[in-house]
């Protein structure tokens, strides 16, 4: 057991902070751009479900919003007051990023303002989807700016380091660093991803619970079919990130993958266990999968964990999470797919309990993938937290407070984490769709 | 100018807006609180929530923006602040955190709710007291740096007379701000019983507001002489604020030109703050940064003014047309549009 210094526990507030902010930071990006597909389609077919469906996602949405902002607030000025000292030396290089991105959050705040509260205000219903635009550009864009930031964390460039001191800043080289196109466009698509699936849970639960009627069949199939699309493209885009680690960080792809020694035409391992020799058992071996995954070329070369030294490599256990995303993500594609094929076939039926039961499991699921994730990506990365350029322990603050406000932090989460579900399930309970689109039918 | 000056200038500007927005979003708080507990609610809190709704969310991104945007430029004020501040800053943040959600819960989700009313009152008080401590630390006596780390100095904190005389500044300005601009959002609305209401608010809160002022004068002279002395230099800055505080509180006395009256209170702020602001200067943080030590790289400072003058082109269209649907749209503003 380590000892709870205030580096280990600035990581454990950093980890909690980002791992509950990322739950809402995740809708908040990928849900306005389903709301406004489905005011789109409203409006292009004259279809009232589609607008309804719009306008009682946004009213979730606003909730969970809240507590994105406030949470990406504390997350914000977190990263000084844990990490001042990182901060300090980061700042000169990564700060035009994330000065962007409030840009962009400022873009997206006064778009959706303005969005909430002008449902019924123009003649031509085209202007209110309009100013739906901004709102998606807005998350999209503020994703992608916090992205090179943390893709600068893993391939740090655009400066030299001479004596300590940091020269010859290049702000767009350190924005555009190797690792950023891959991991910007990872982040975006499962944040869509993930939306559309927790989205298609919260209607499949529906329909379990009240049987199915057309305005439930529409949200569904809208859901499932971008969920389709989006499980696709991240799939495709974190094989890209399979290959960006092993040229950039191969340290990183051996230890999510216990490839100990570098070798031609390499087995990917799924699952296992590592016995106290340090052998793999009971993992299942994919033949040089892991080859095609680095190299997209079954005889490549993968460099082992053996070239690295031990103090710079990270701990083992990431290999799990890196399964368990993958799995997840292949069984979204299996799902969404195996919907989609029961839906055009004419003897099909999309609506079997079994298939709405393993549908309301993908939202939950899809969430889970991005946690383990993130801390396959960020734990991966240790020791450092500008890789090969600063130490994560050096980064710290030197405060004997963490611990505390650690304890204070957790409460917070906590009370809001279960607030927000409360008000939500109180918000639809208590106004059901059924008598709203029943109120437009009669009108 | 210098682009560290160009800097600066940017972010006090963005403080400055800040001030001003959850000035008014703080104080609307407490009073929607106070009229609660008065029986009063049904006749100011409609025009309240017709406000804050569409725009809370923009005030917490003045504030975001500000802290990035120093951290940016003035990286070293992460290492200063970001140490000595723990504390402080995480309770601020919690109190932050709990007043933004609640109000979203309460007002968009479920009906009114007691707790969630009180909550928001009393963090709309607390939040601007501990907000107002960053800028007292800024004068120097509370940071020591020893053997290589800061201590924050608590205790000299929560004793100095300077520290509490600008937590009281703090408190009576939000709620003078607010009223002054309830005033004007009442009348827009031709909401005569709310305007009844908001306007004593805005006259009992006038003295308290230049008593706070005088006695930060007096406090920071104490505390701080060289920042006094450089403020006498700028005197006539200090001097067109109180001329516009008693343009706006006596237009408000002869209930008349609500708008101009606002207008007013934002000069009067605008002037103080910035005789405040350029007096500090060159300090940031006194005596450990200055606008030439705490500097990001030439080439960092470069990129982000230009980041902000292209942000610029953005914002300010869609800032415009916010107002324009939400405070100069006299059918919202008297609450003829349905949501
Ligand atoms: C719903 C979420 C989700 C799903 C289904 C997947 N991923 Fe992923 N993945 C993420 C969500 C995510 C993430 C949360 O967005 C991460 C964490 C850090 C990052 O850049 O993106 C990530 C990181 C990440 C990385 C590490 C990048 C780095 O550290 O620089 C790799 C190699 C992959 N992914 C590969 C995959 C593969 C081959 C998948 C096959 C289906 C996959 N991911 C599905
Ligand atoms: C993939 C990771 C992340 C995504 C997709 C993301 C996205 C978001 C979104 C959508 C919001 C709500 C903004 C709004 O509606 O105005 C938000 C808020 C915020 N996020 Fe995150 N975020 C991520 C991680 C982070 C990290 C690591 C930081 C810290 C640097 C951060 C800082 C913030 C801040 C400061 C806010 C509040 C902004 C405001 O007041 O509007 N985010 N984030
Ligand atoms: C964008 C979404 C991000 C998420 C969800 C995320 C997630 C995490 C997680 C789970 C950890 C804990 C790792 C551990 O304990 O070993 C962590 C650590 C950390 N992250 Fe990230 N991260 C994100 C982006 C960023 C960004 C943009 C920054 C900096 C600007 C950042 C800075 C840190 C720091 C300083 C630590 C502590 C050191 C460490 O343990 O790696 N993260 N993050």
């Amino acid at each position: 057991m380590p000892e709870l210094d205030s580096a280990i526990l600035s990581r454990l507030l950093t980890s909690l902070t980002l791992g509950f902010h990322i739950i809402f930071a995740t809708l908040g990006v990928g849900v306005p751009l389903l709301i406004s597909g489905a005011e789109w389609i409203g409006i292009r077919r004259k279809d009232d479900h589609y607008r309804l469906l719009a306008r009682r996602w946004t009213r979730g949405f606003v909730v969970t919003v809240a507590v994105g902002v406030v949470t990406g607030t504390c997350i914000g000025l977190q990263l000084s007051l844990l990490w001042p000292s990182f901060m300090e030396v980061a700042g000169q290089v990564i700060g035009l990023p994330l000065f962007l991105e409030t840009f962009a959050f400022f873009f997206e705040a006064i778009f959706l303002g303005i969005y909430l509260y002008t449902w019924d205000r123009f003649k031509n219903p085209y202007f209110h989807w309009l100013i739906s635009v901004p709102v998606v550009i807005g998350s999209t864009l503020s994703a992608f700016f916090i992205s090179t930031v943390n893709a600068f964390m893993n391939a740090p460039k655009g400066f030299k380091l001479e004596n300590g001191k940091i020269i010859e800043i290049q702000p767009l080289i350190a924005m555009f660093n190797p690792a950023t196109p891959t991991k910007a466009t990872h982040v975006i698509s499962s944040a869509y991803l993930t939306s559309a699936f927790v989205l298609a849970a919260i209607t499949a639960f529906m329909i379990l619970k009240k049987g199915n009627n057309e305005y439930y069949k529409k949200a569904l199939h809208f859901t499932m079919v971008s969920g389709f699309v989006f499980a696709i493209s991240t799939a495709i885009i974190g094989d890209f990130s399979g290959k960006y680690l092993a040229e950039y960080q191969p340290e990183k792809l051996a230890a999510a993958e216990w490839h100990f020694e570098t070798e031609e035409g390499a087995d990917l391992i799924v699952g296992g266990i590592l016995d106290e020799n340090g052998e793999v058992k009971y993992a299942l071996r994919m033949p040089n999968f892991l080859s095609i995954l680095a190299h997209g070329n079954p005889n490549a070369e993968v460099i082992g964990l053996e070239e690295f030294p031990a103090e710079e490599t990270a701990p083992l256990f990431i290999h799990y999470l890196f399964d368990l995303m993958v799995g997840i993500g292949m069984f979204l594609v299996a799902l969404s797919a195996q919907y989609l094929w029961s839906y055009k076939r004419k003897k099909g039926n999309p609506y079997s309990k079994y298939l709405l039961m393993l549908i309301v499991a993908s939202g939950p699921l899809a969430m889970l993938a991005i946690e383990f994730g993130w801390i396959f990506s960020e734990v991966g990365r240790q020791p450092w937290i500008l890789w090969h350029v600063m130490e994560t322990t050096d980064g710290a603050t030197t405060s004997e407070h963490v611990g505390s406000m650690f304890l204070l932090f957790f409460g917070l989460y906590v009370v809001l984490g279960w607030i927000c579900t409360a008000v939500l399930l109180k918000m639809f309970r208590g106004n059901p769709a059924e008598t709203e689109f029943e109120e437009m039918d009669q009108r | 100018m210098e682009i560290q000056l160009i800097g600066i200038t940017v972010l006090w500007i963005f403080l400055y807006g800040y001030l001003i927005v959850a000035s008014i979003d703080f104080g609307a708080g407490f009073f929607a609180y106070y009229g609660k507990i008065t029986k009063q609610d049904h006749i100011i809190n409609s025009i309240i929530s017709r406000y804050l709704s569409p725009v809370w969310e923009v005030t917490n991104v003045f504030f975001v923006f500000f802290f990035v945007g120093l951290v940016g430029f003035f990286p070293s004020t992460a290492y200063y602040y970001g140490t000595a501040l723990l504390v402080p800053g995480s309770i601020a943040l919690v109190l932050l955190a709990i007043r933004g959600s609640f109000y979203a819960f309460g007002n968009y989700g479920v009906k009114e709710s007691n707790v969630y009313t009180f909550l928001y009152g009393a963090t709309g008080l607390l939040i601007p007291a501990s907000l107002s401590t960053a800028l007292t630390i800024s004068e120097g006596g509370f940071i020591s740096e020893e053997e290589g780390t800061v201590v924050f100095l608590v205790k000299e904190l929560f004793t100095s007379f300077y520290s509490w005389s600008v937590v009281f500044l703090a408190i009576v300005s939000v709620l003078y701000i607010s009223a002054m601009f309830l005033c004007f959002y009442a009348d827009k609305a031709k909401d005569w019983p709310a305007l009844e209401i908001v306007r004593k608010f805005a006259l009992f809160w006038s003295p308290p507001t230049i008593l706070a002022s005088f006695l930060v004068f007096l406090a920071l002279r104490a505390h701080n002489l060289e920042h006094f002395n450089n403020m006498l230099d700028y005197s006539y800055m200090f001097i067109l604020s109180f001329i516009c505080f008693n343009i706006a509180v006596w237009l408000v006395y002869r209930n008349k030109r609500y708008g101009t009256a606002f207008i007013f209170v934002m000069l009067q702020f605008f002037f103080a703050f910035f005789g405040y602001g350029v007096s500090h200067l060159p300090y940031i943080l006194y005596p450990y940064i200055t606008l030439e030590t705490g500097f990001t790289n030439e080439t960092m400072g470069i990129a982000l003014v230009i980041a902000f003058i292209a942000g610029l082109f953005l914002l300010i269209p869609s800032l415009i047309l916010l107002m324009r649907m939400f405070l100069f749209d006299a059918n919202y503003v008297q609450g003829n549009r349905e949501k």
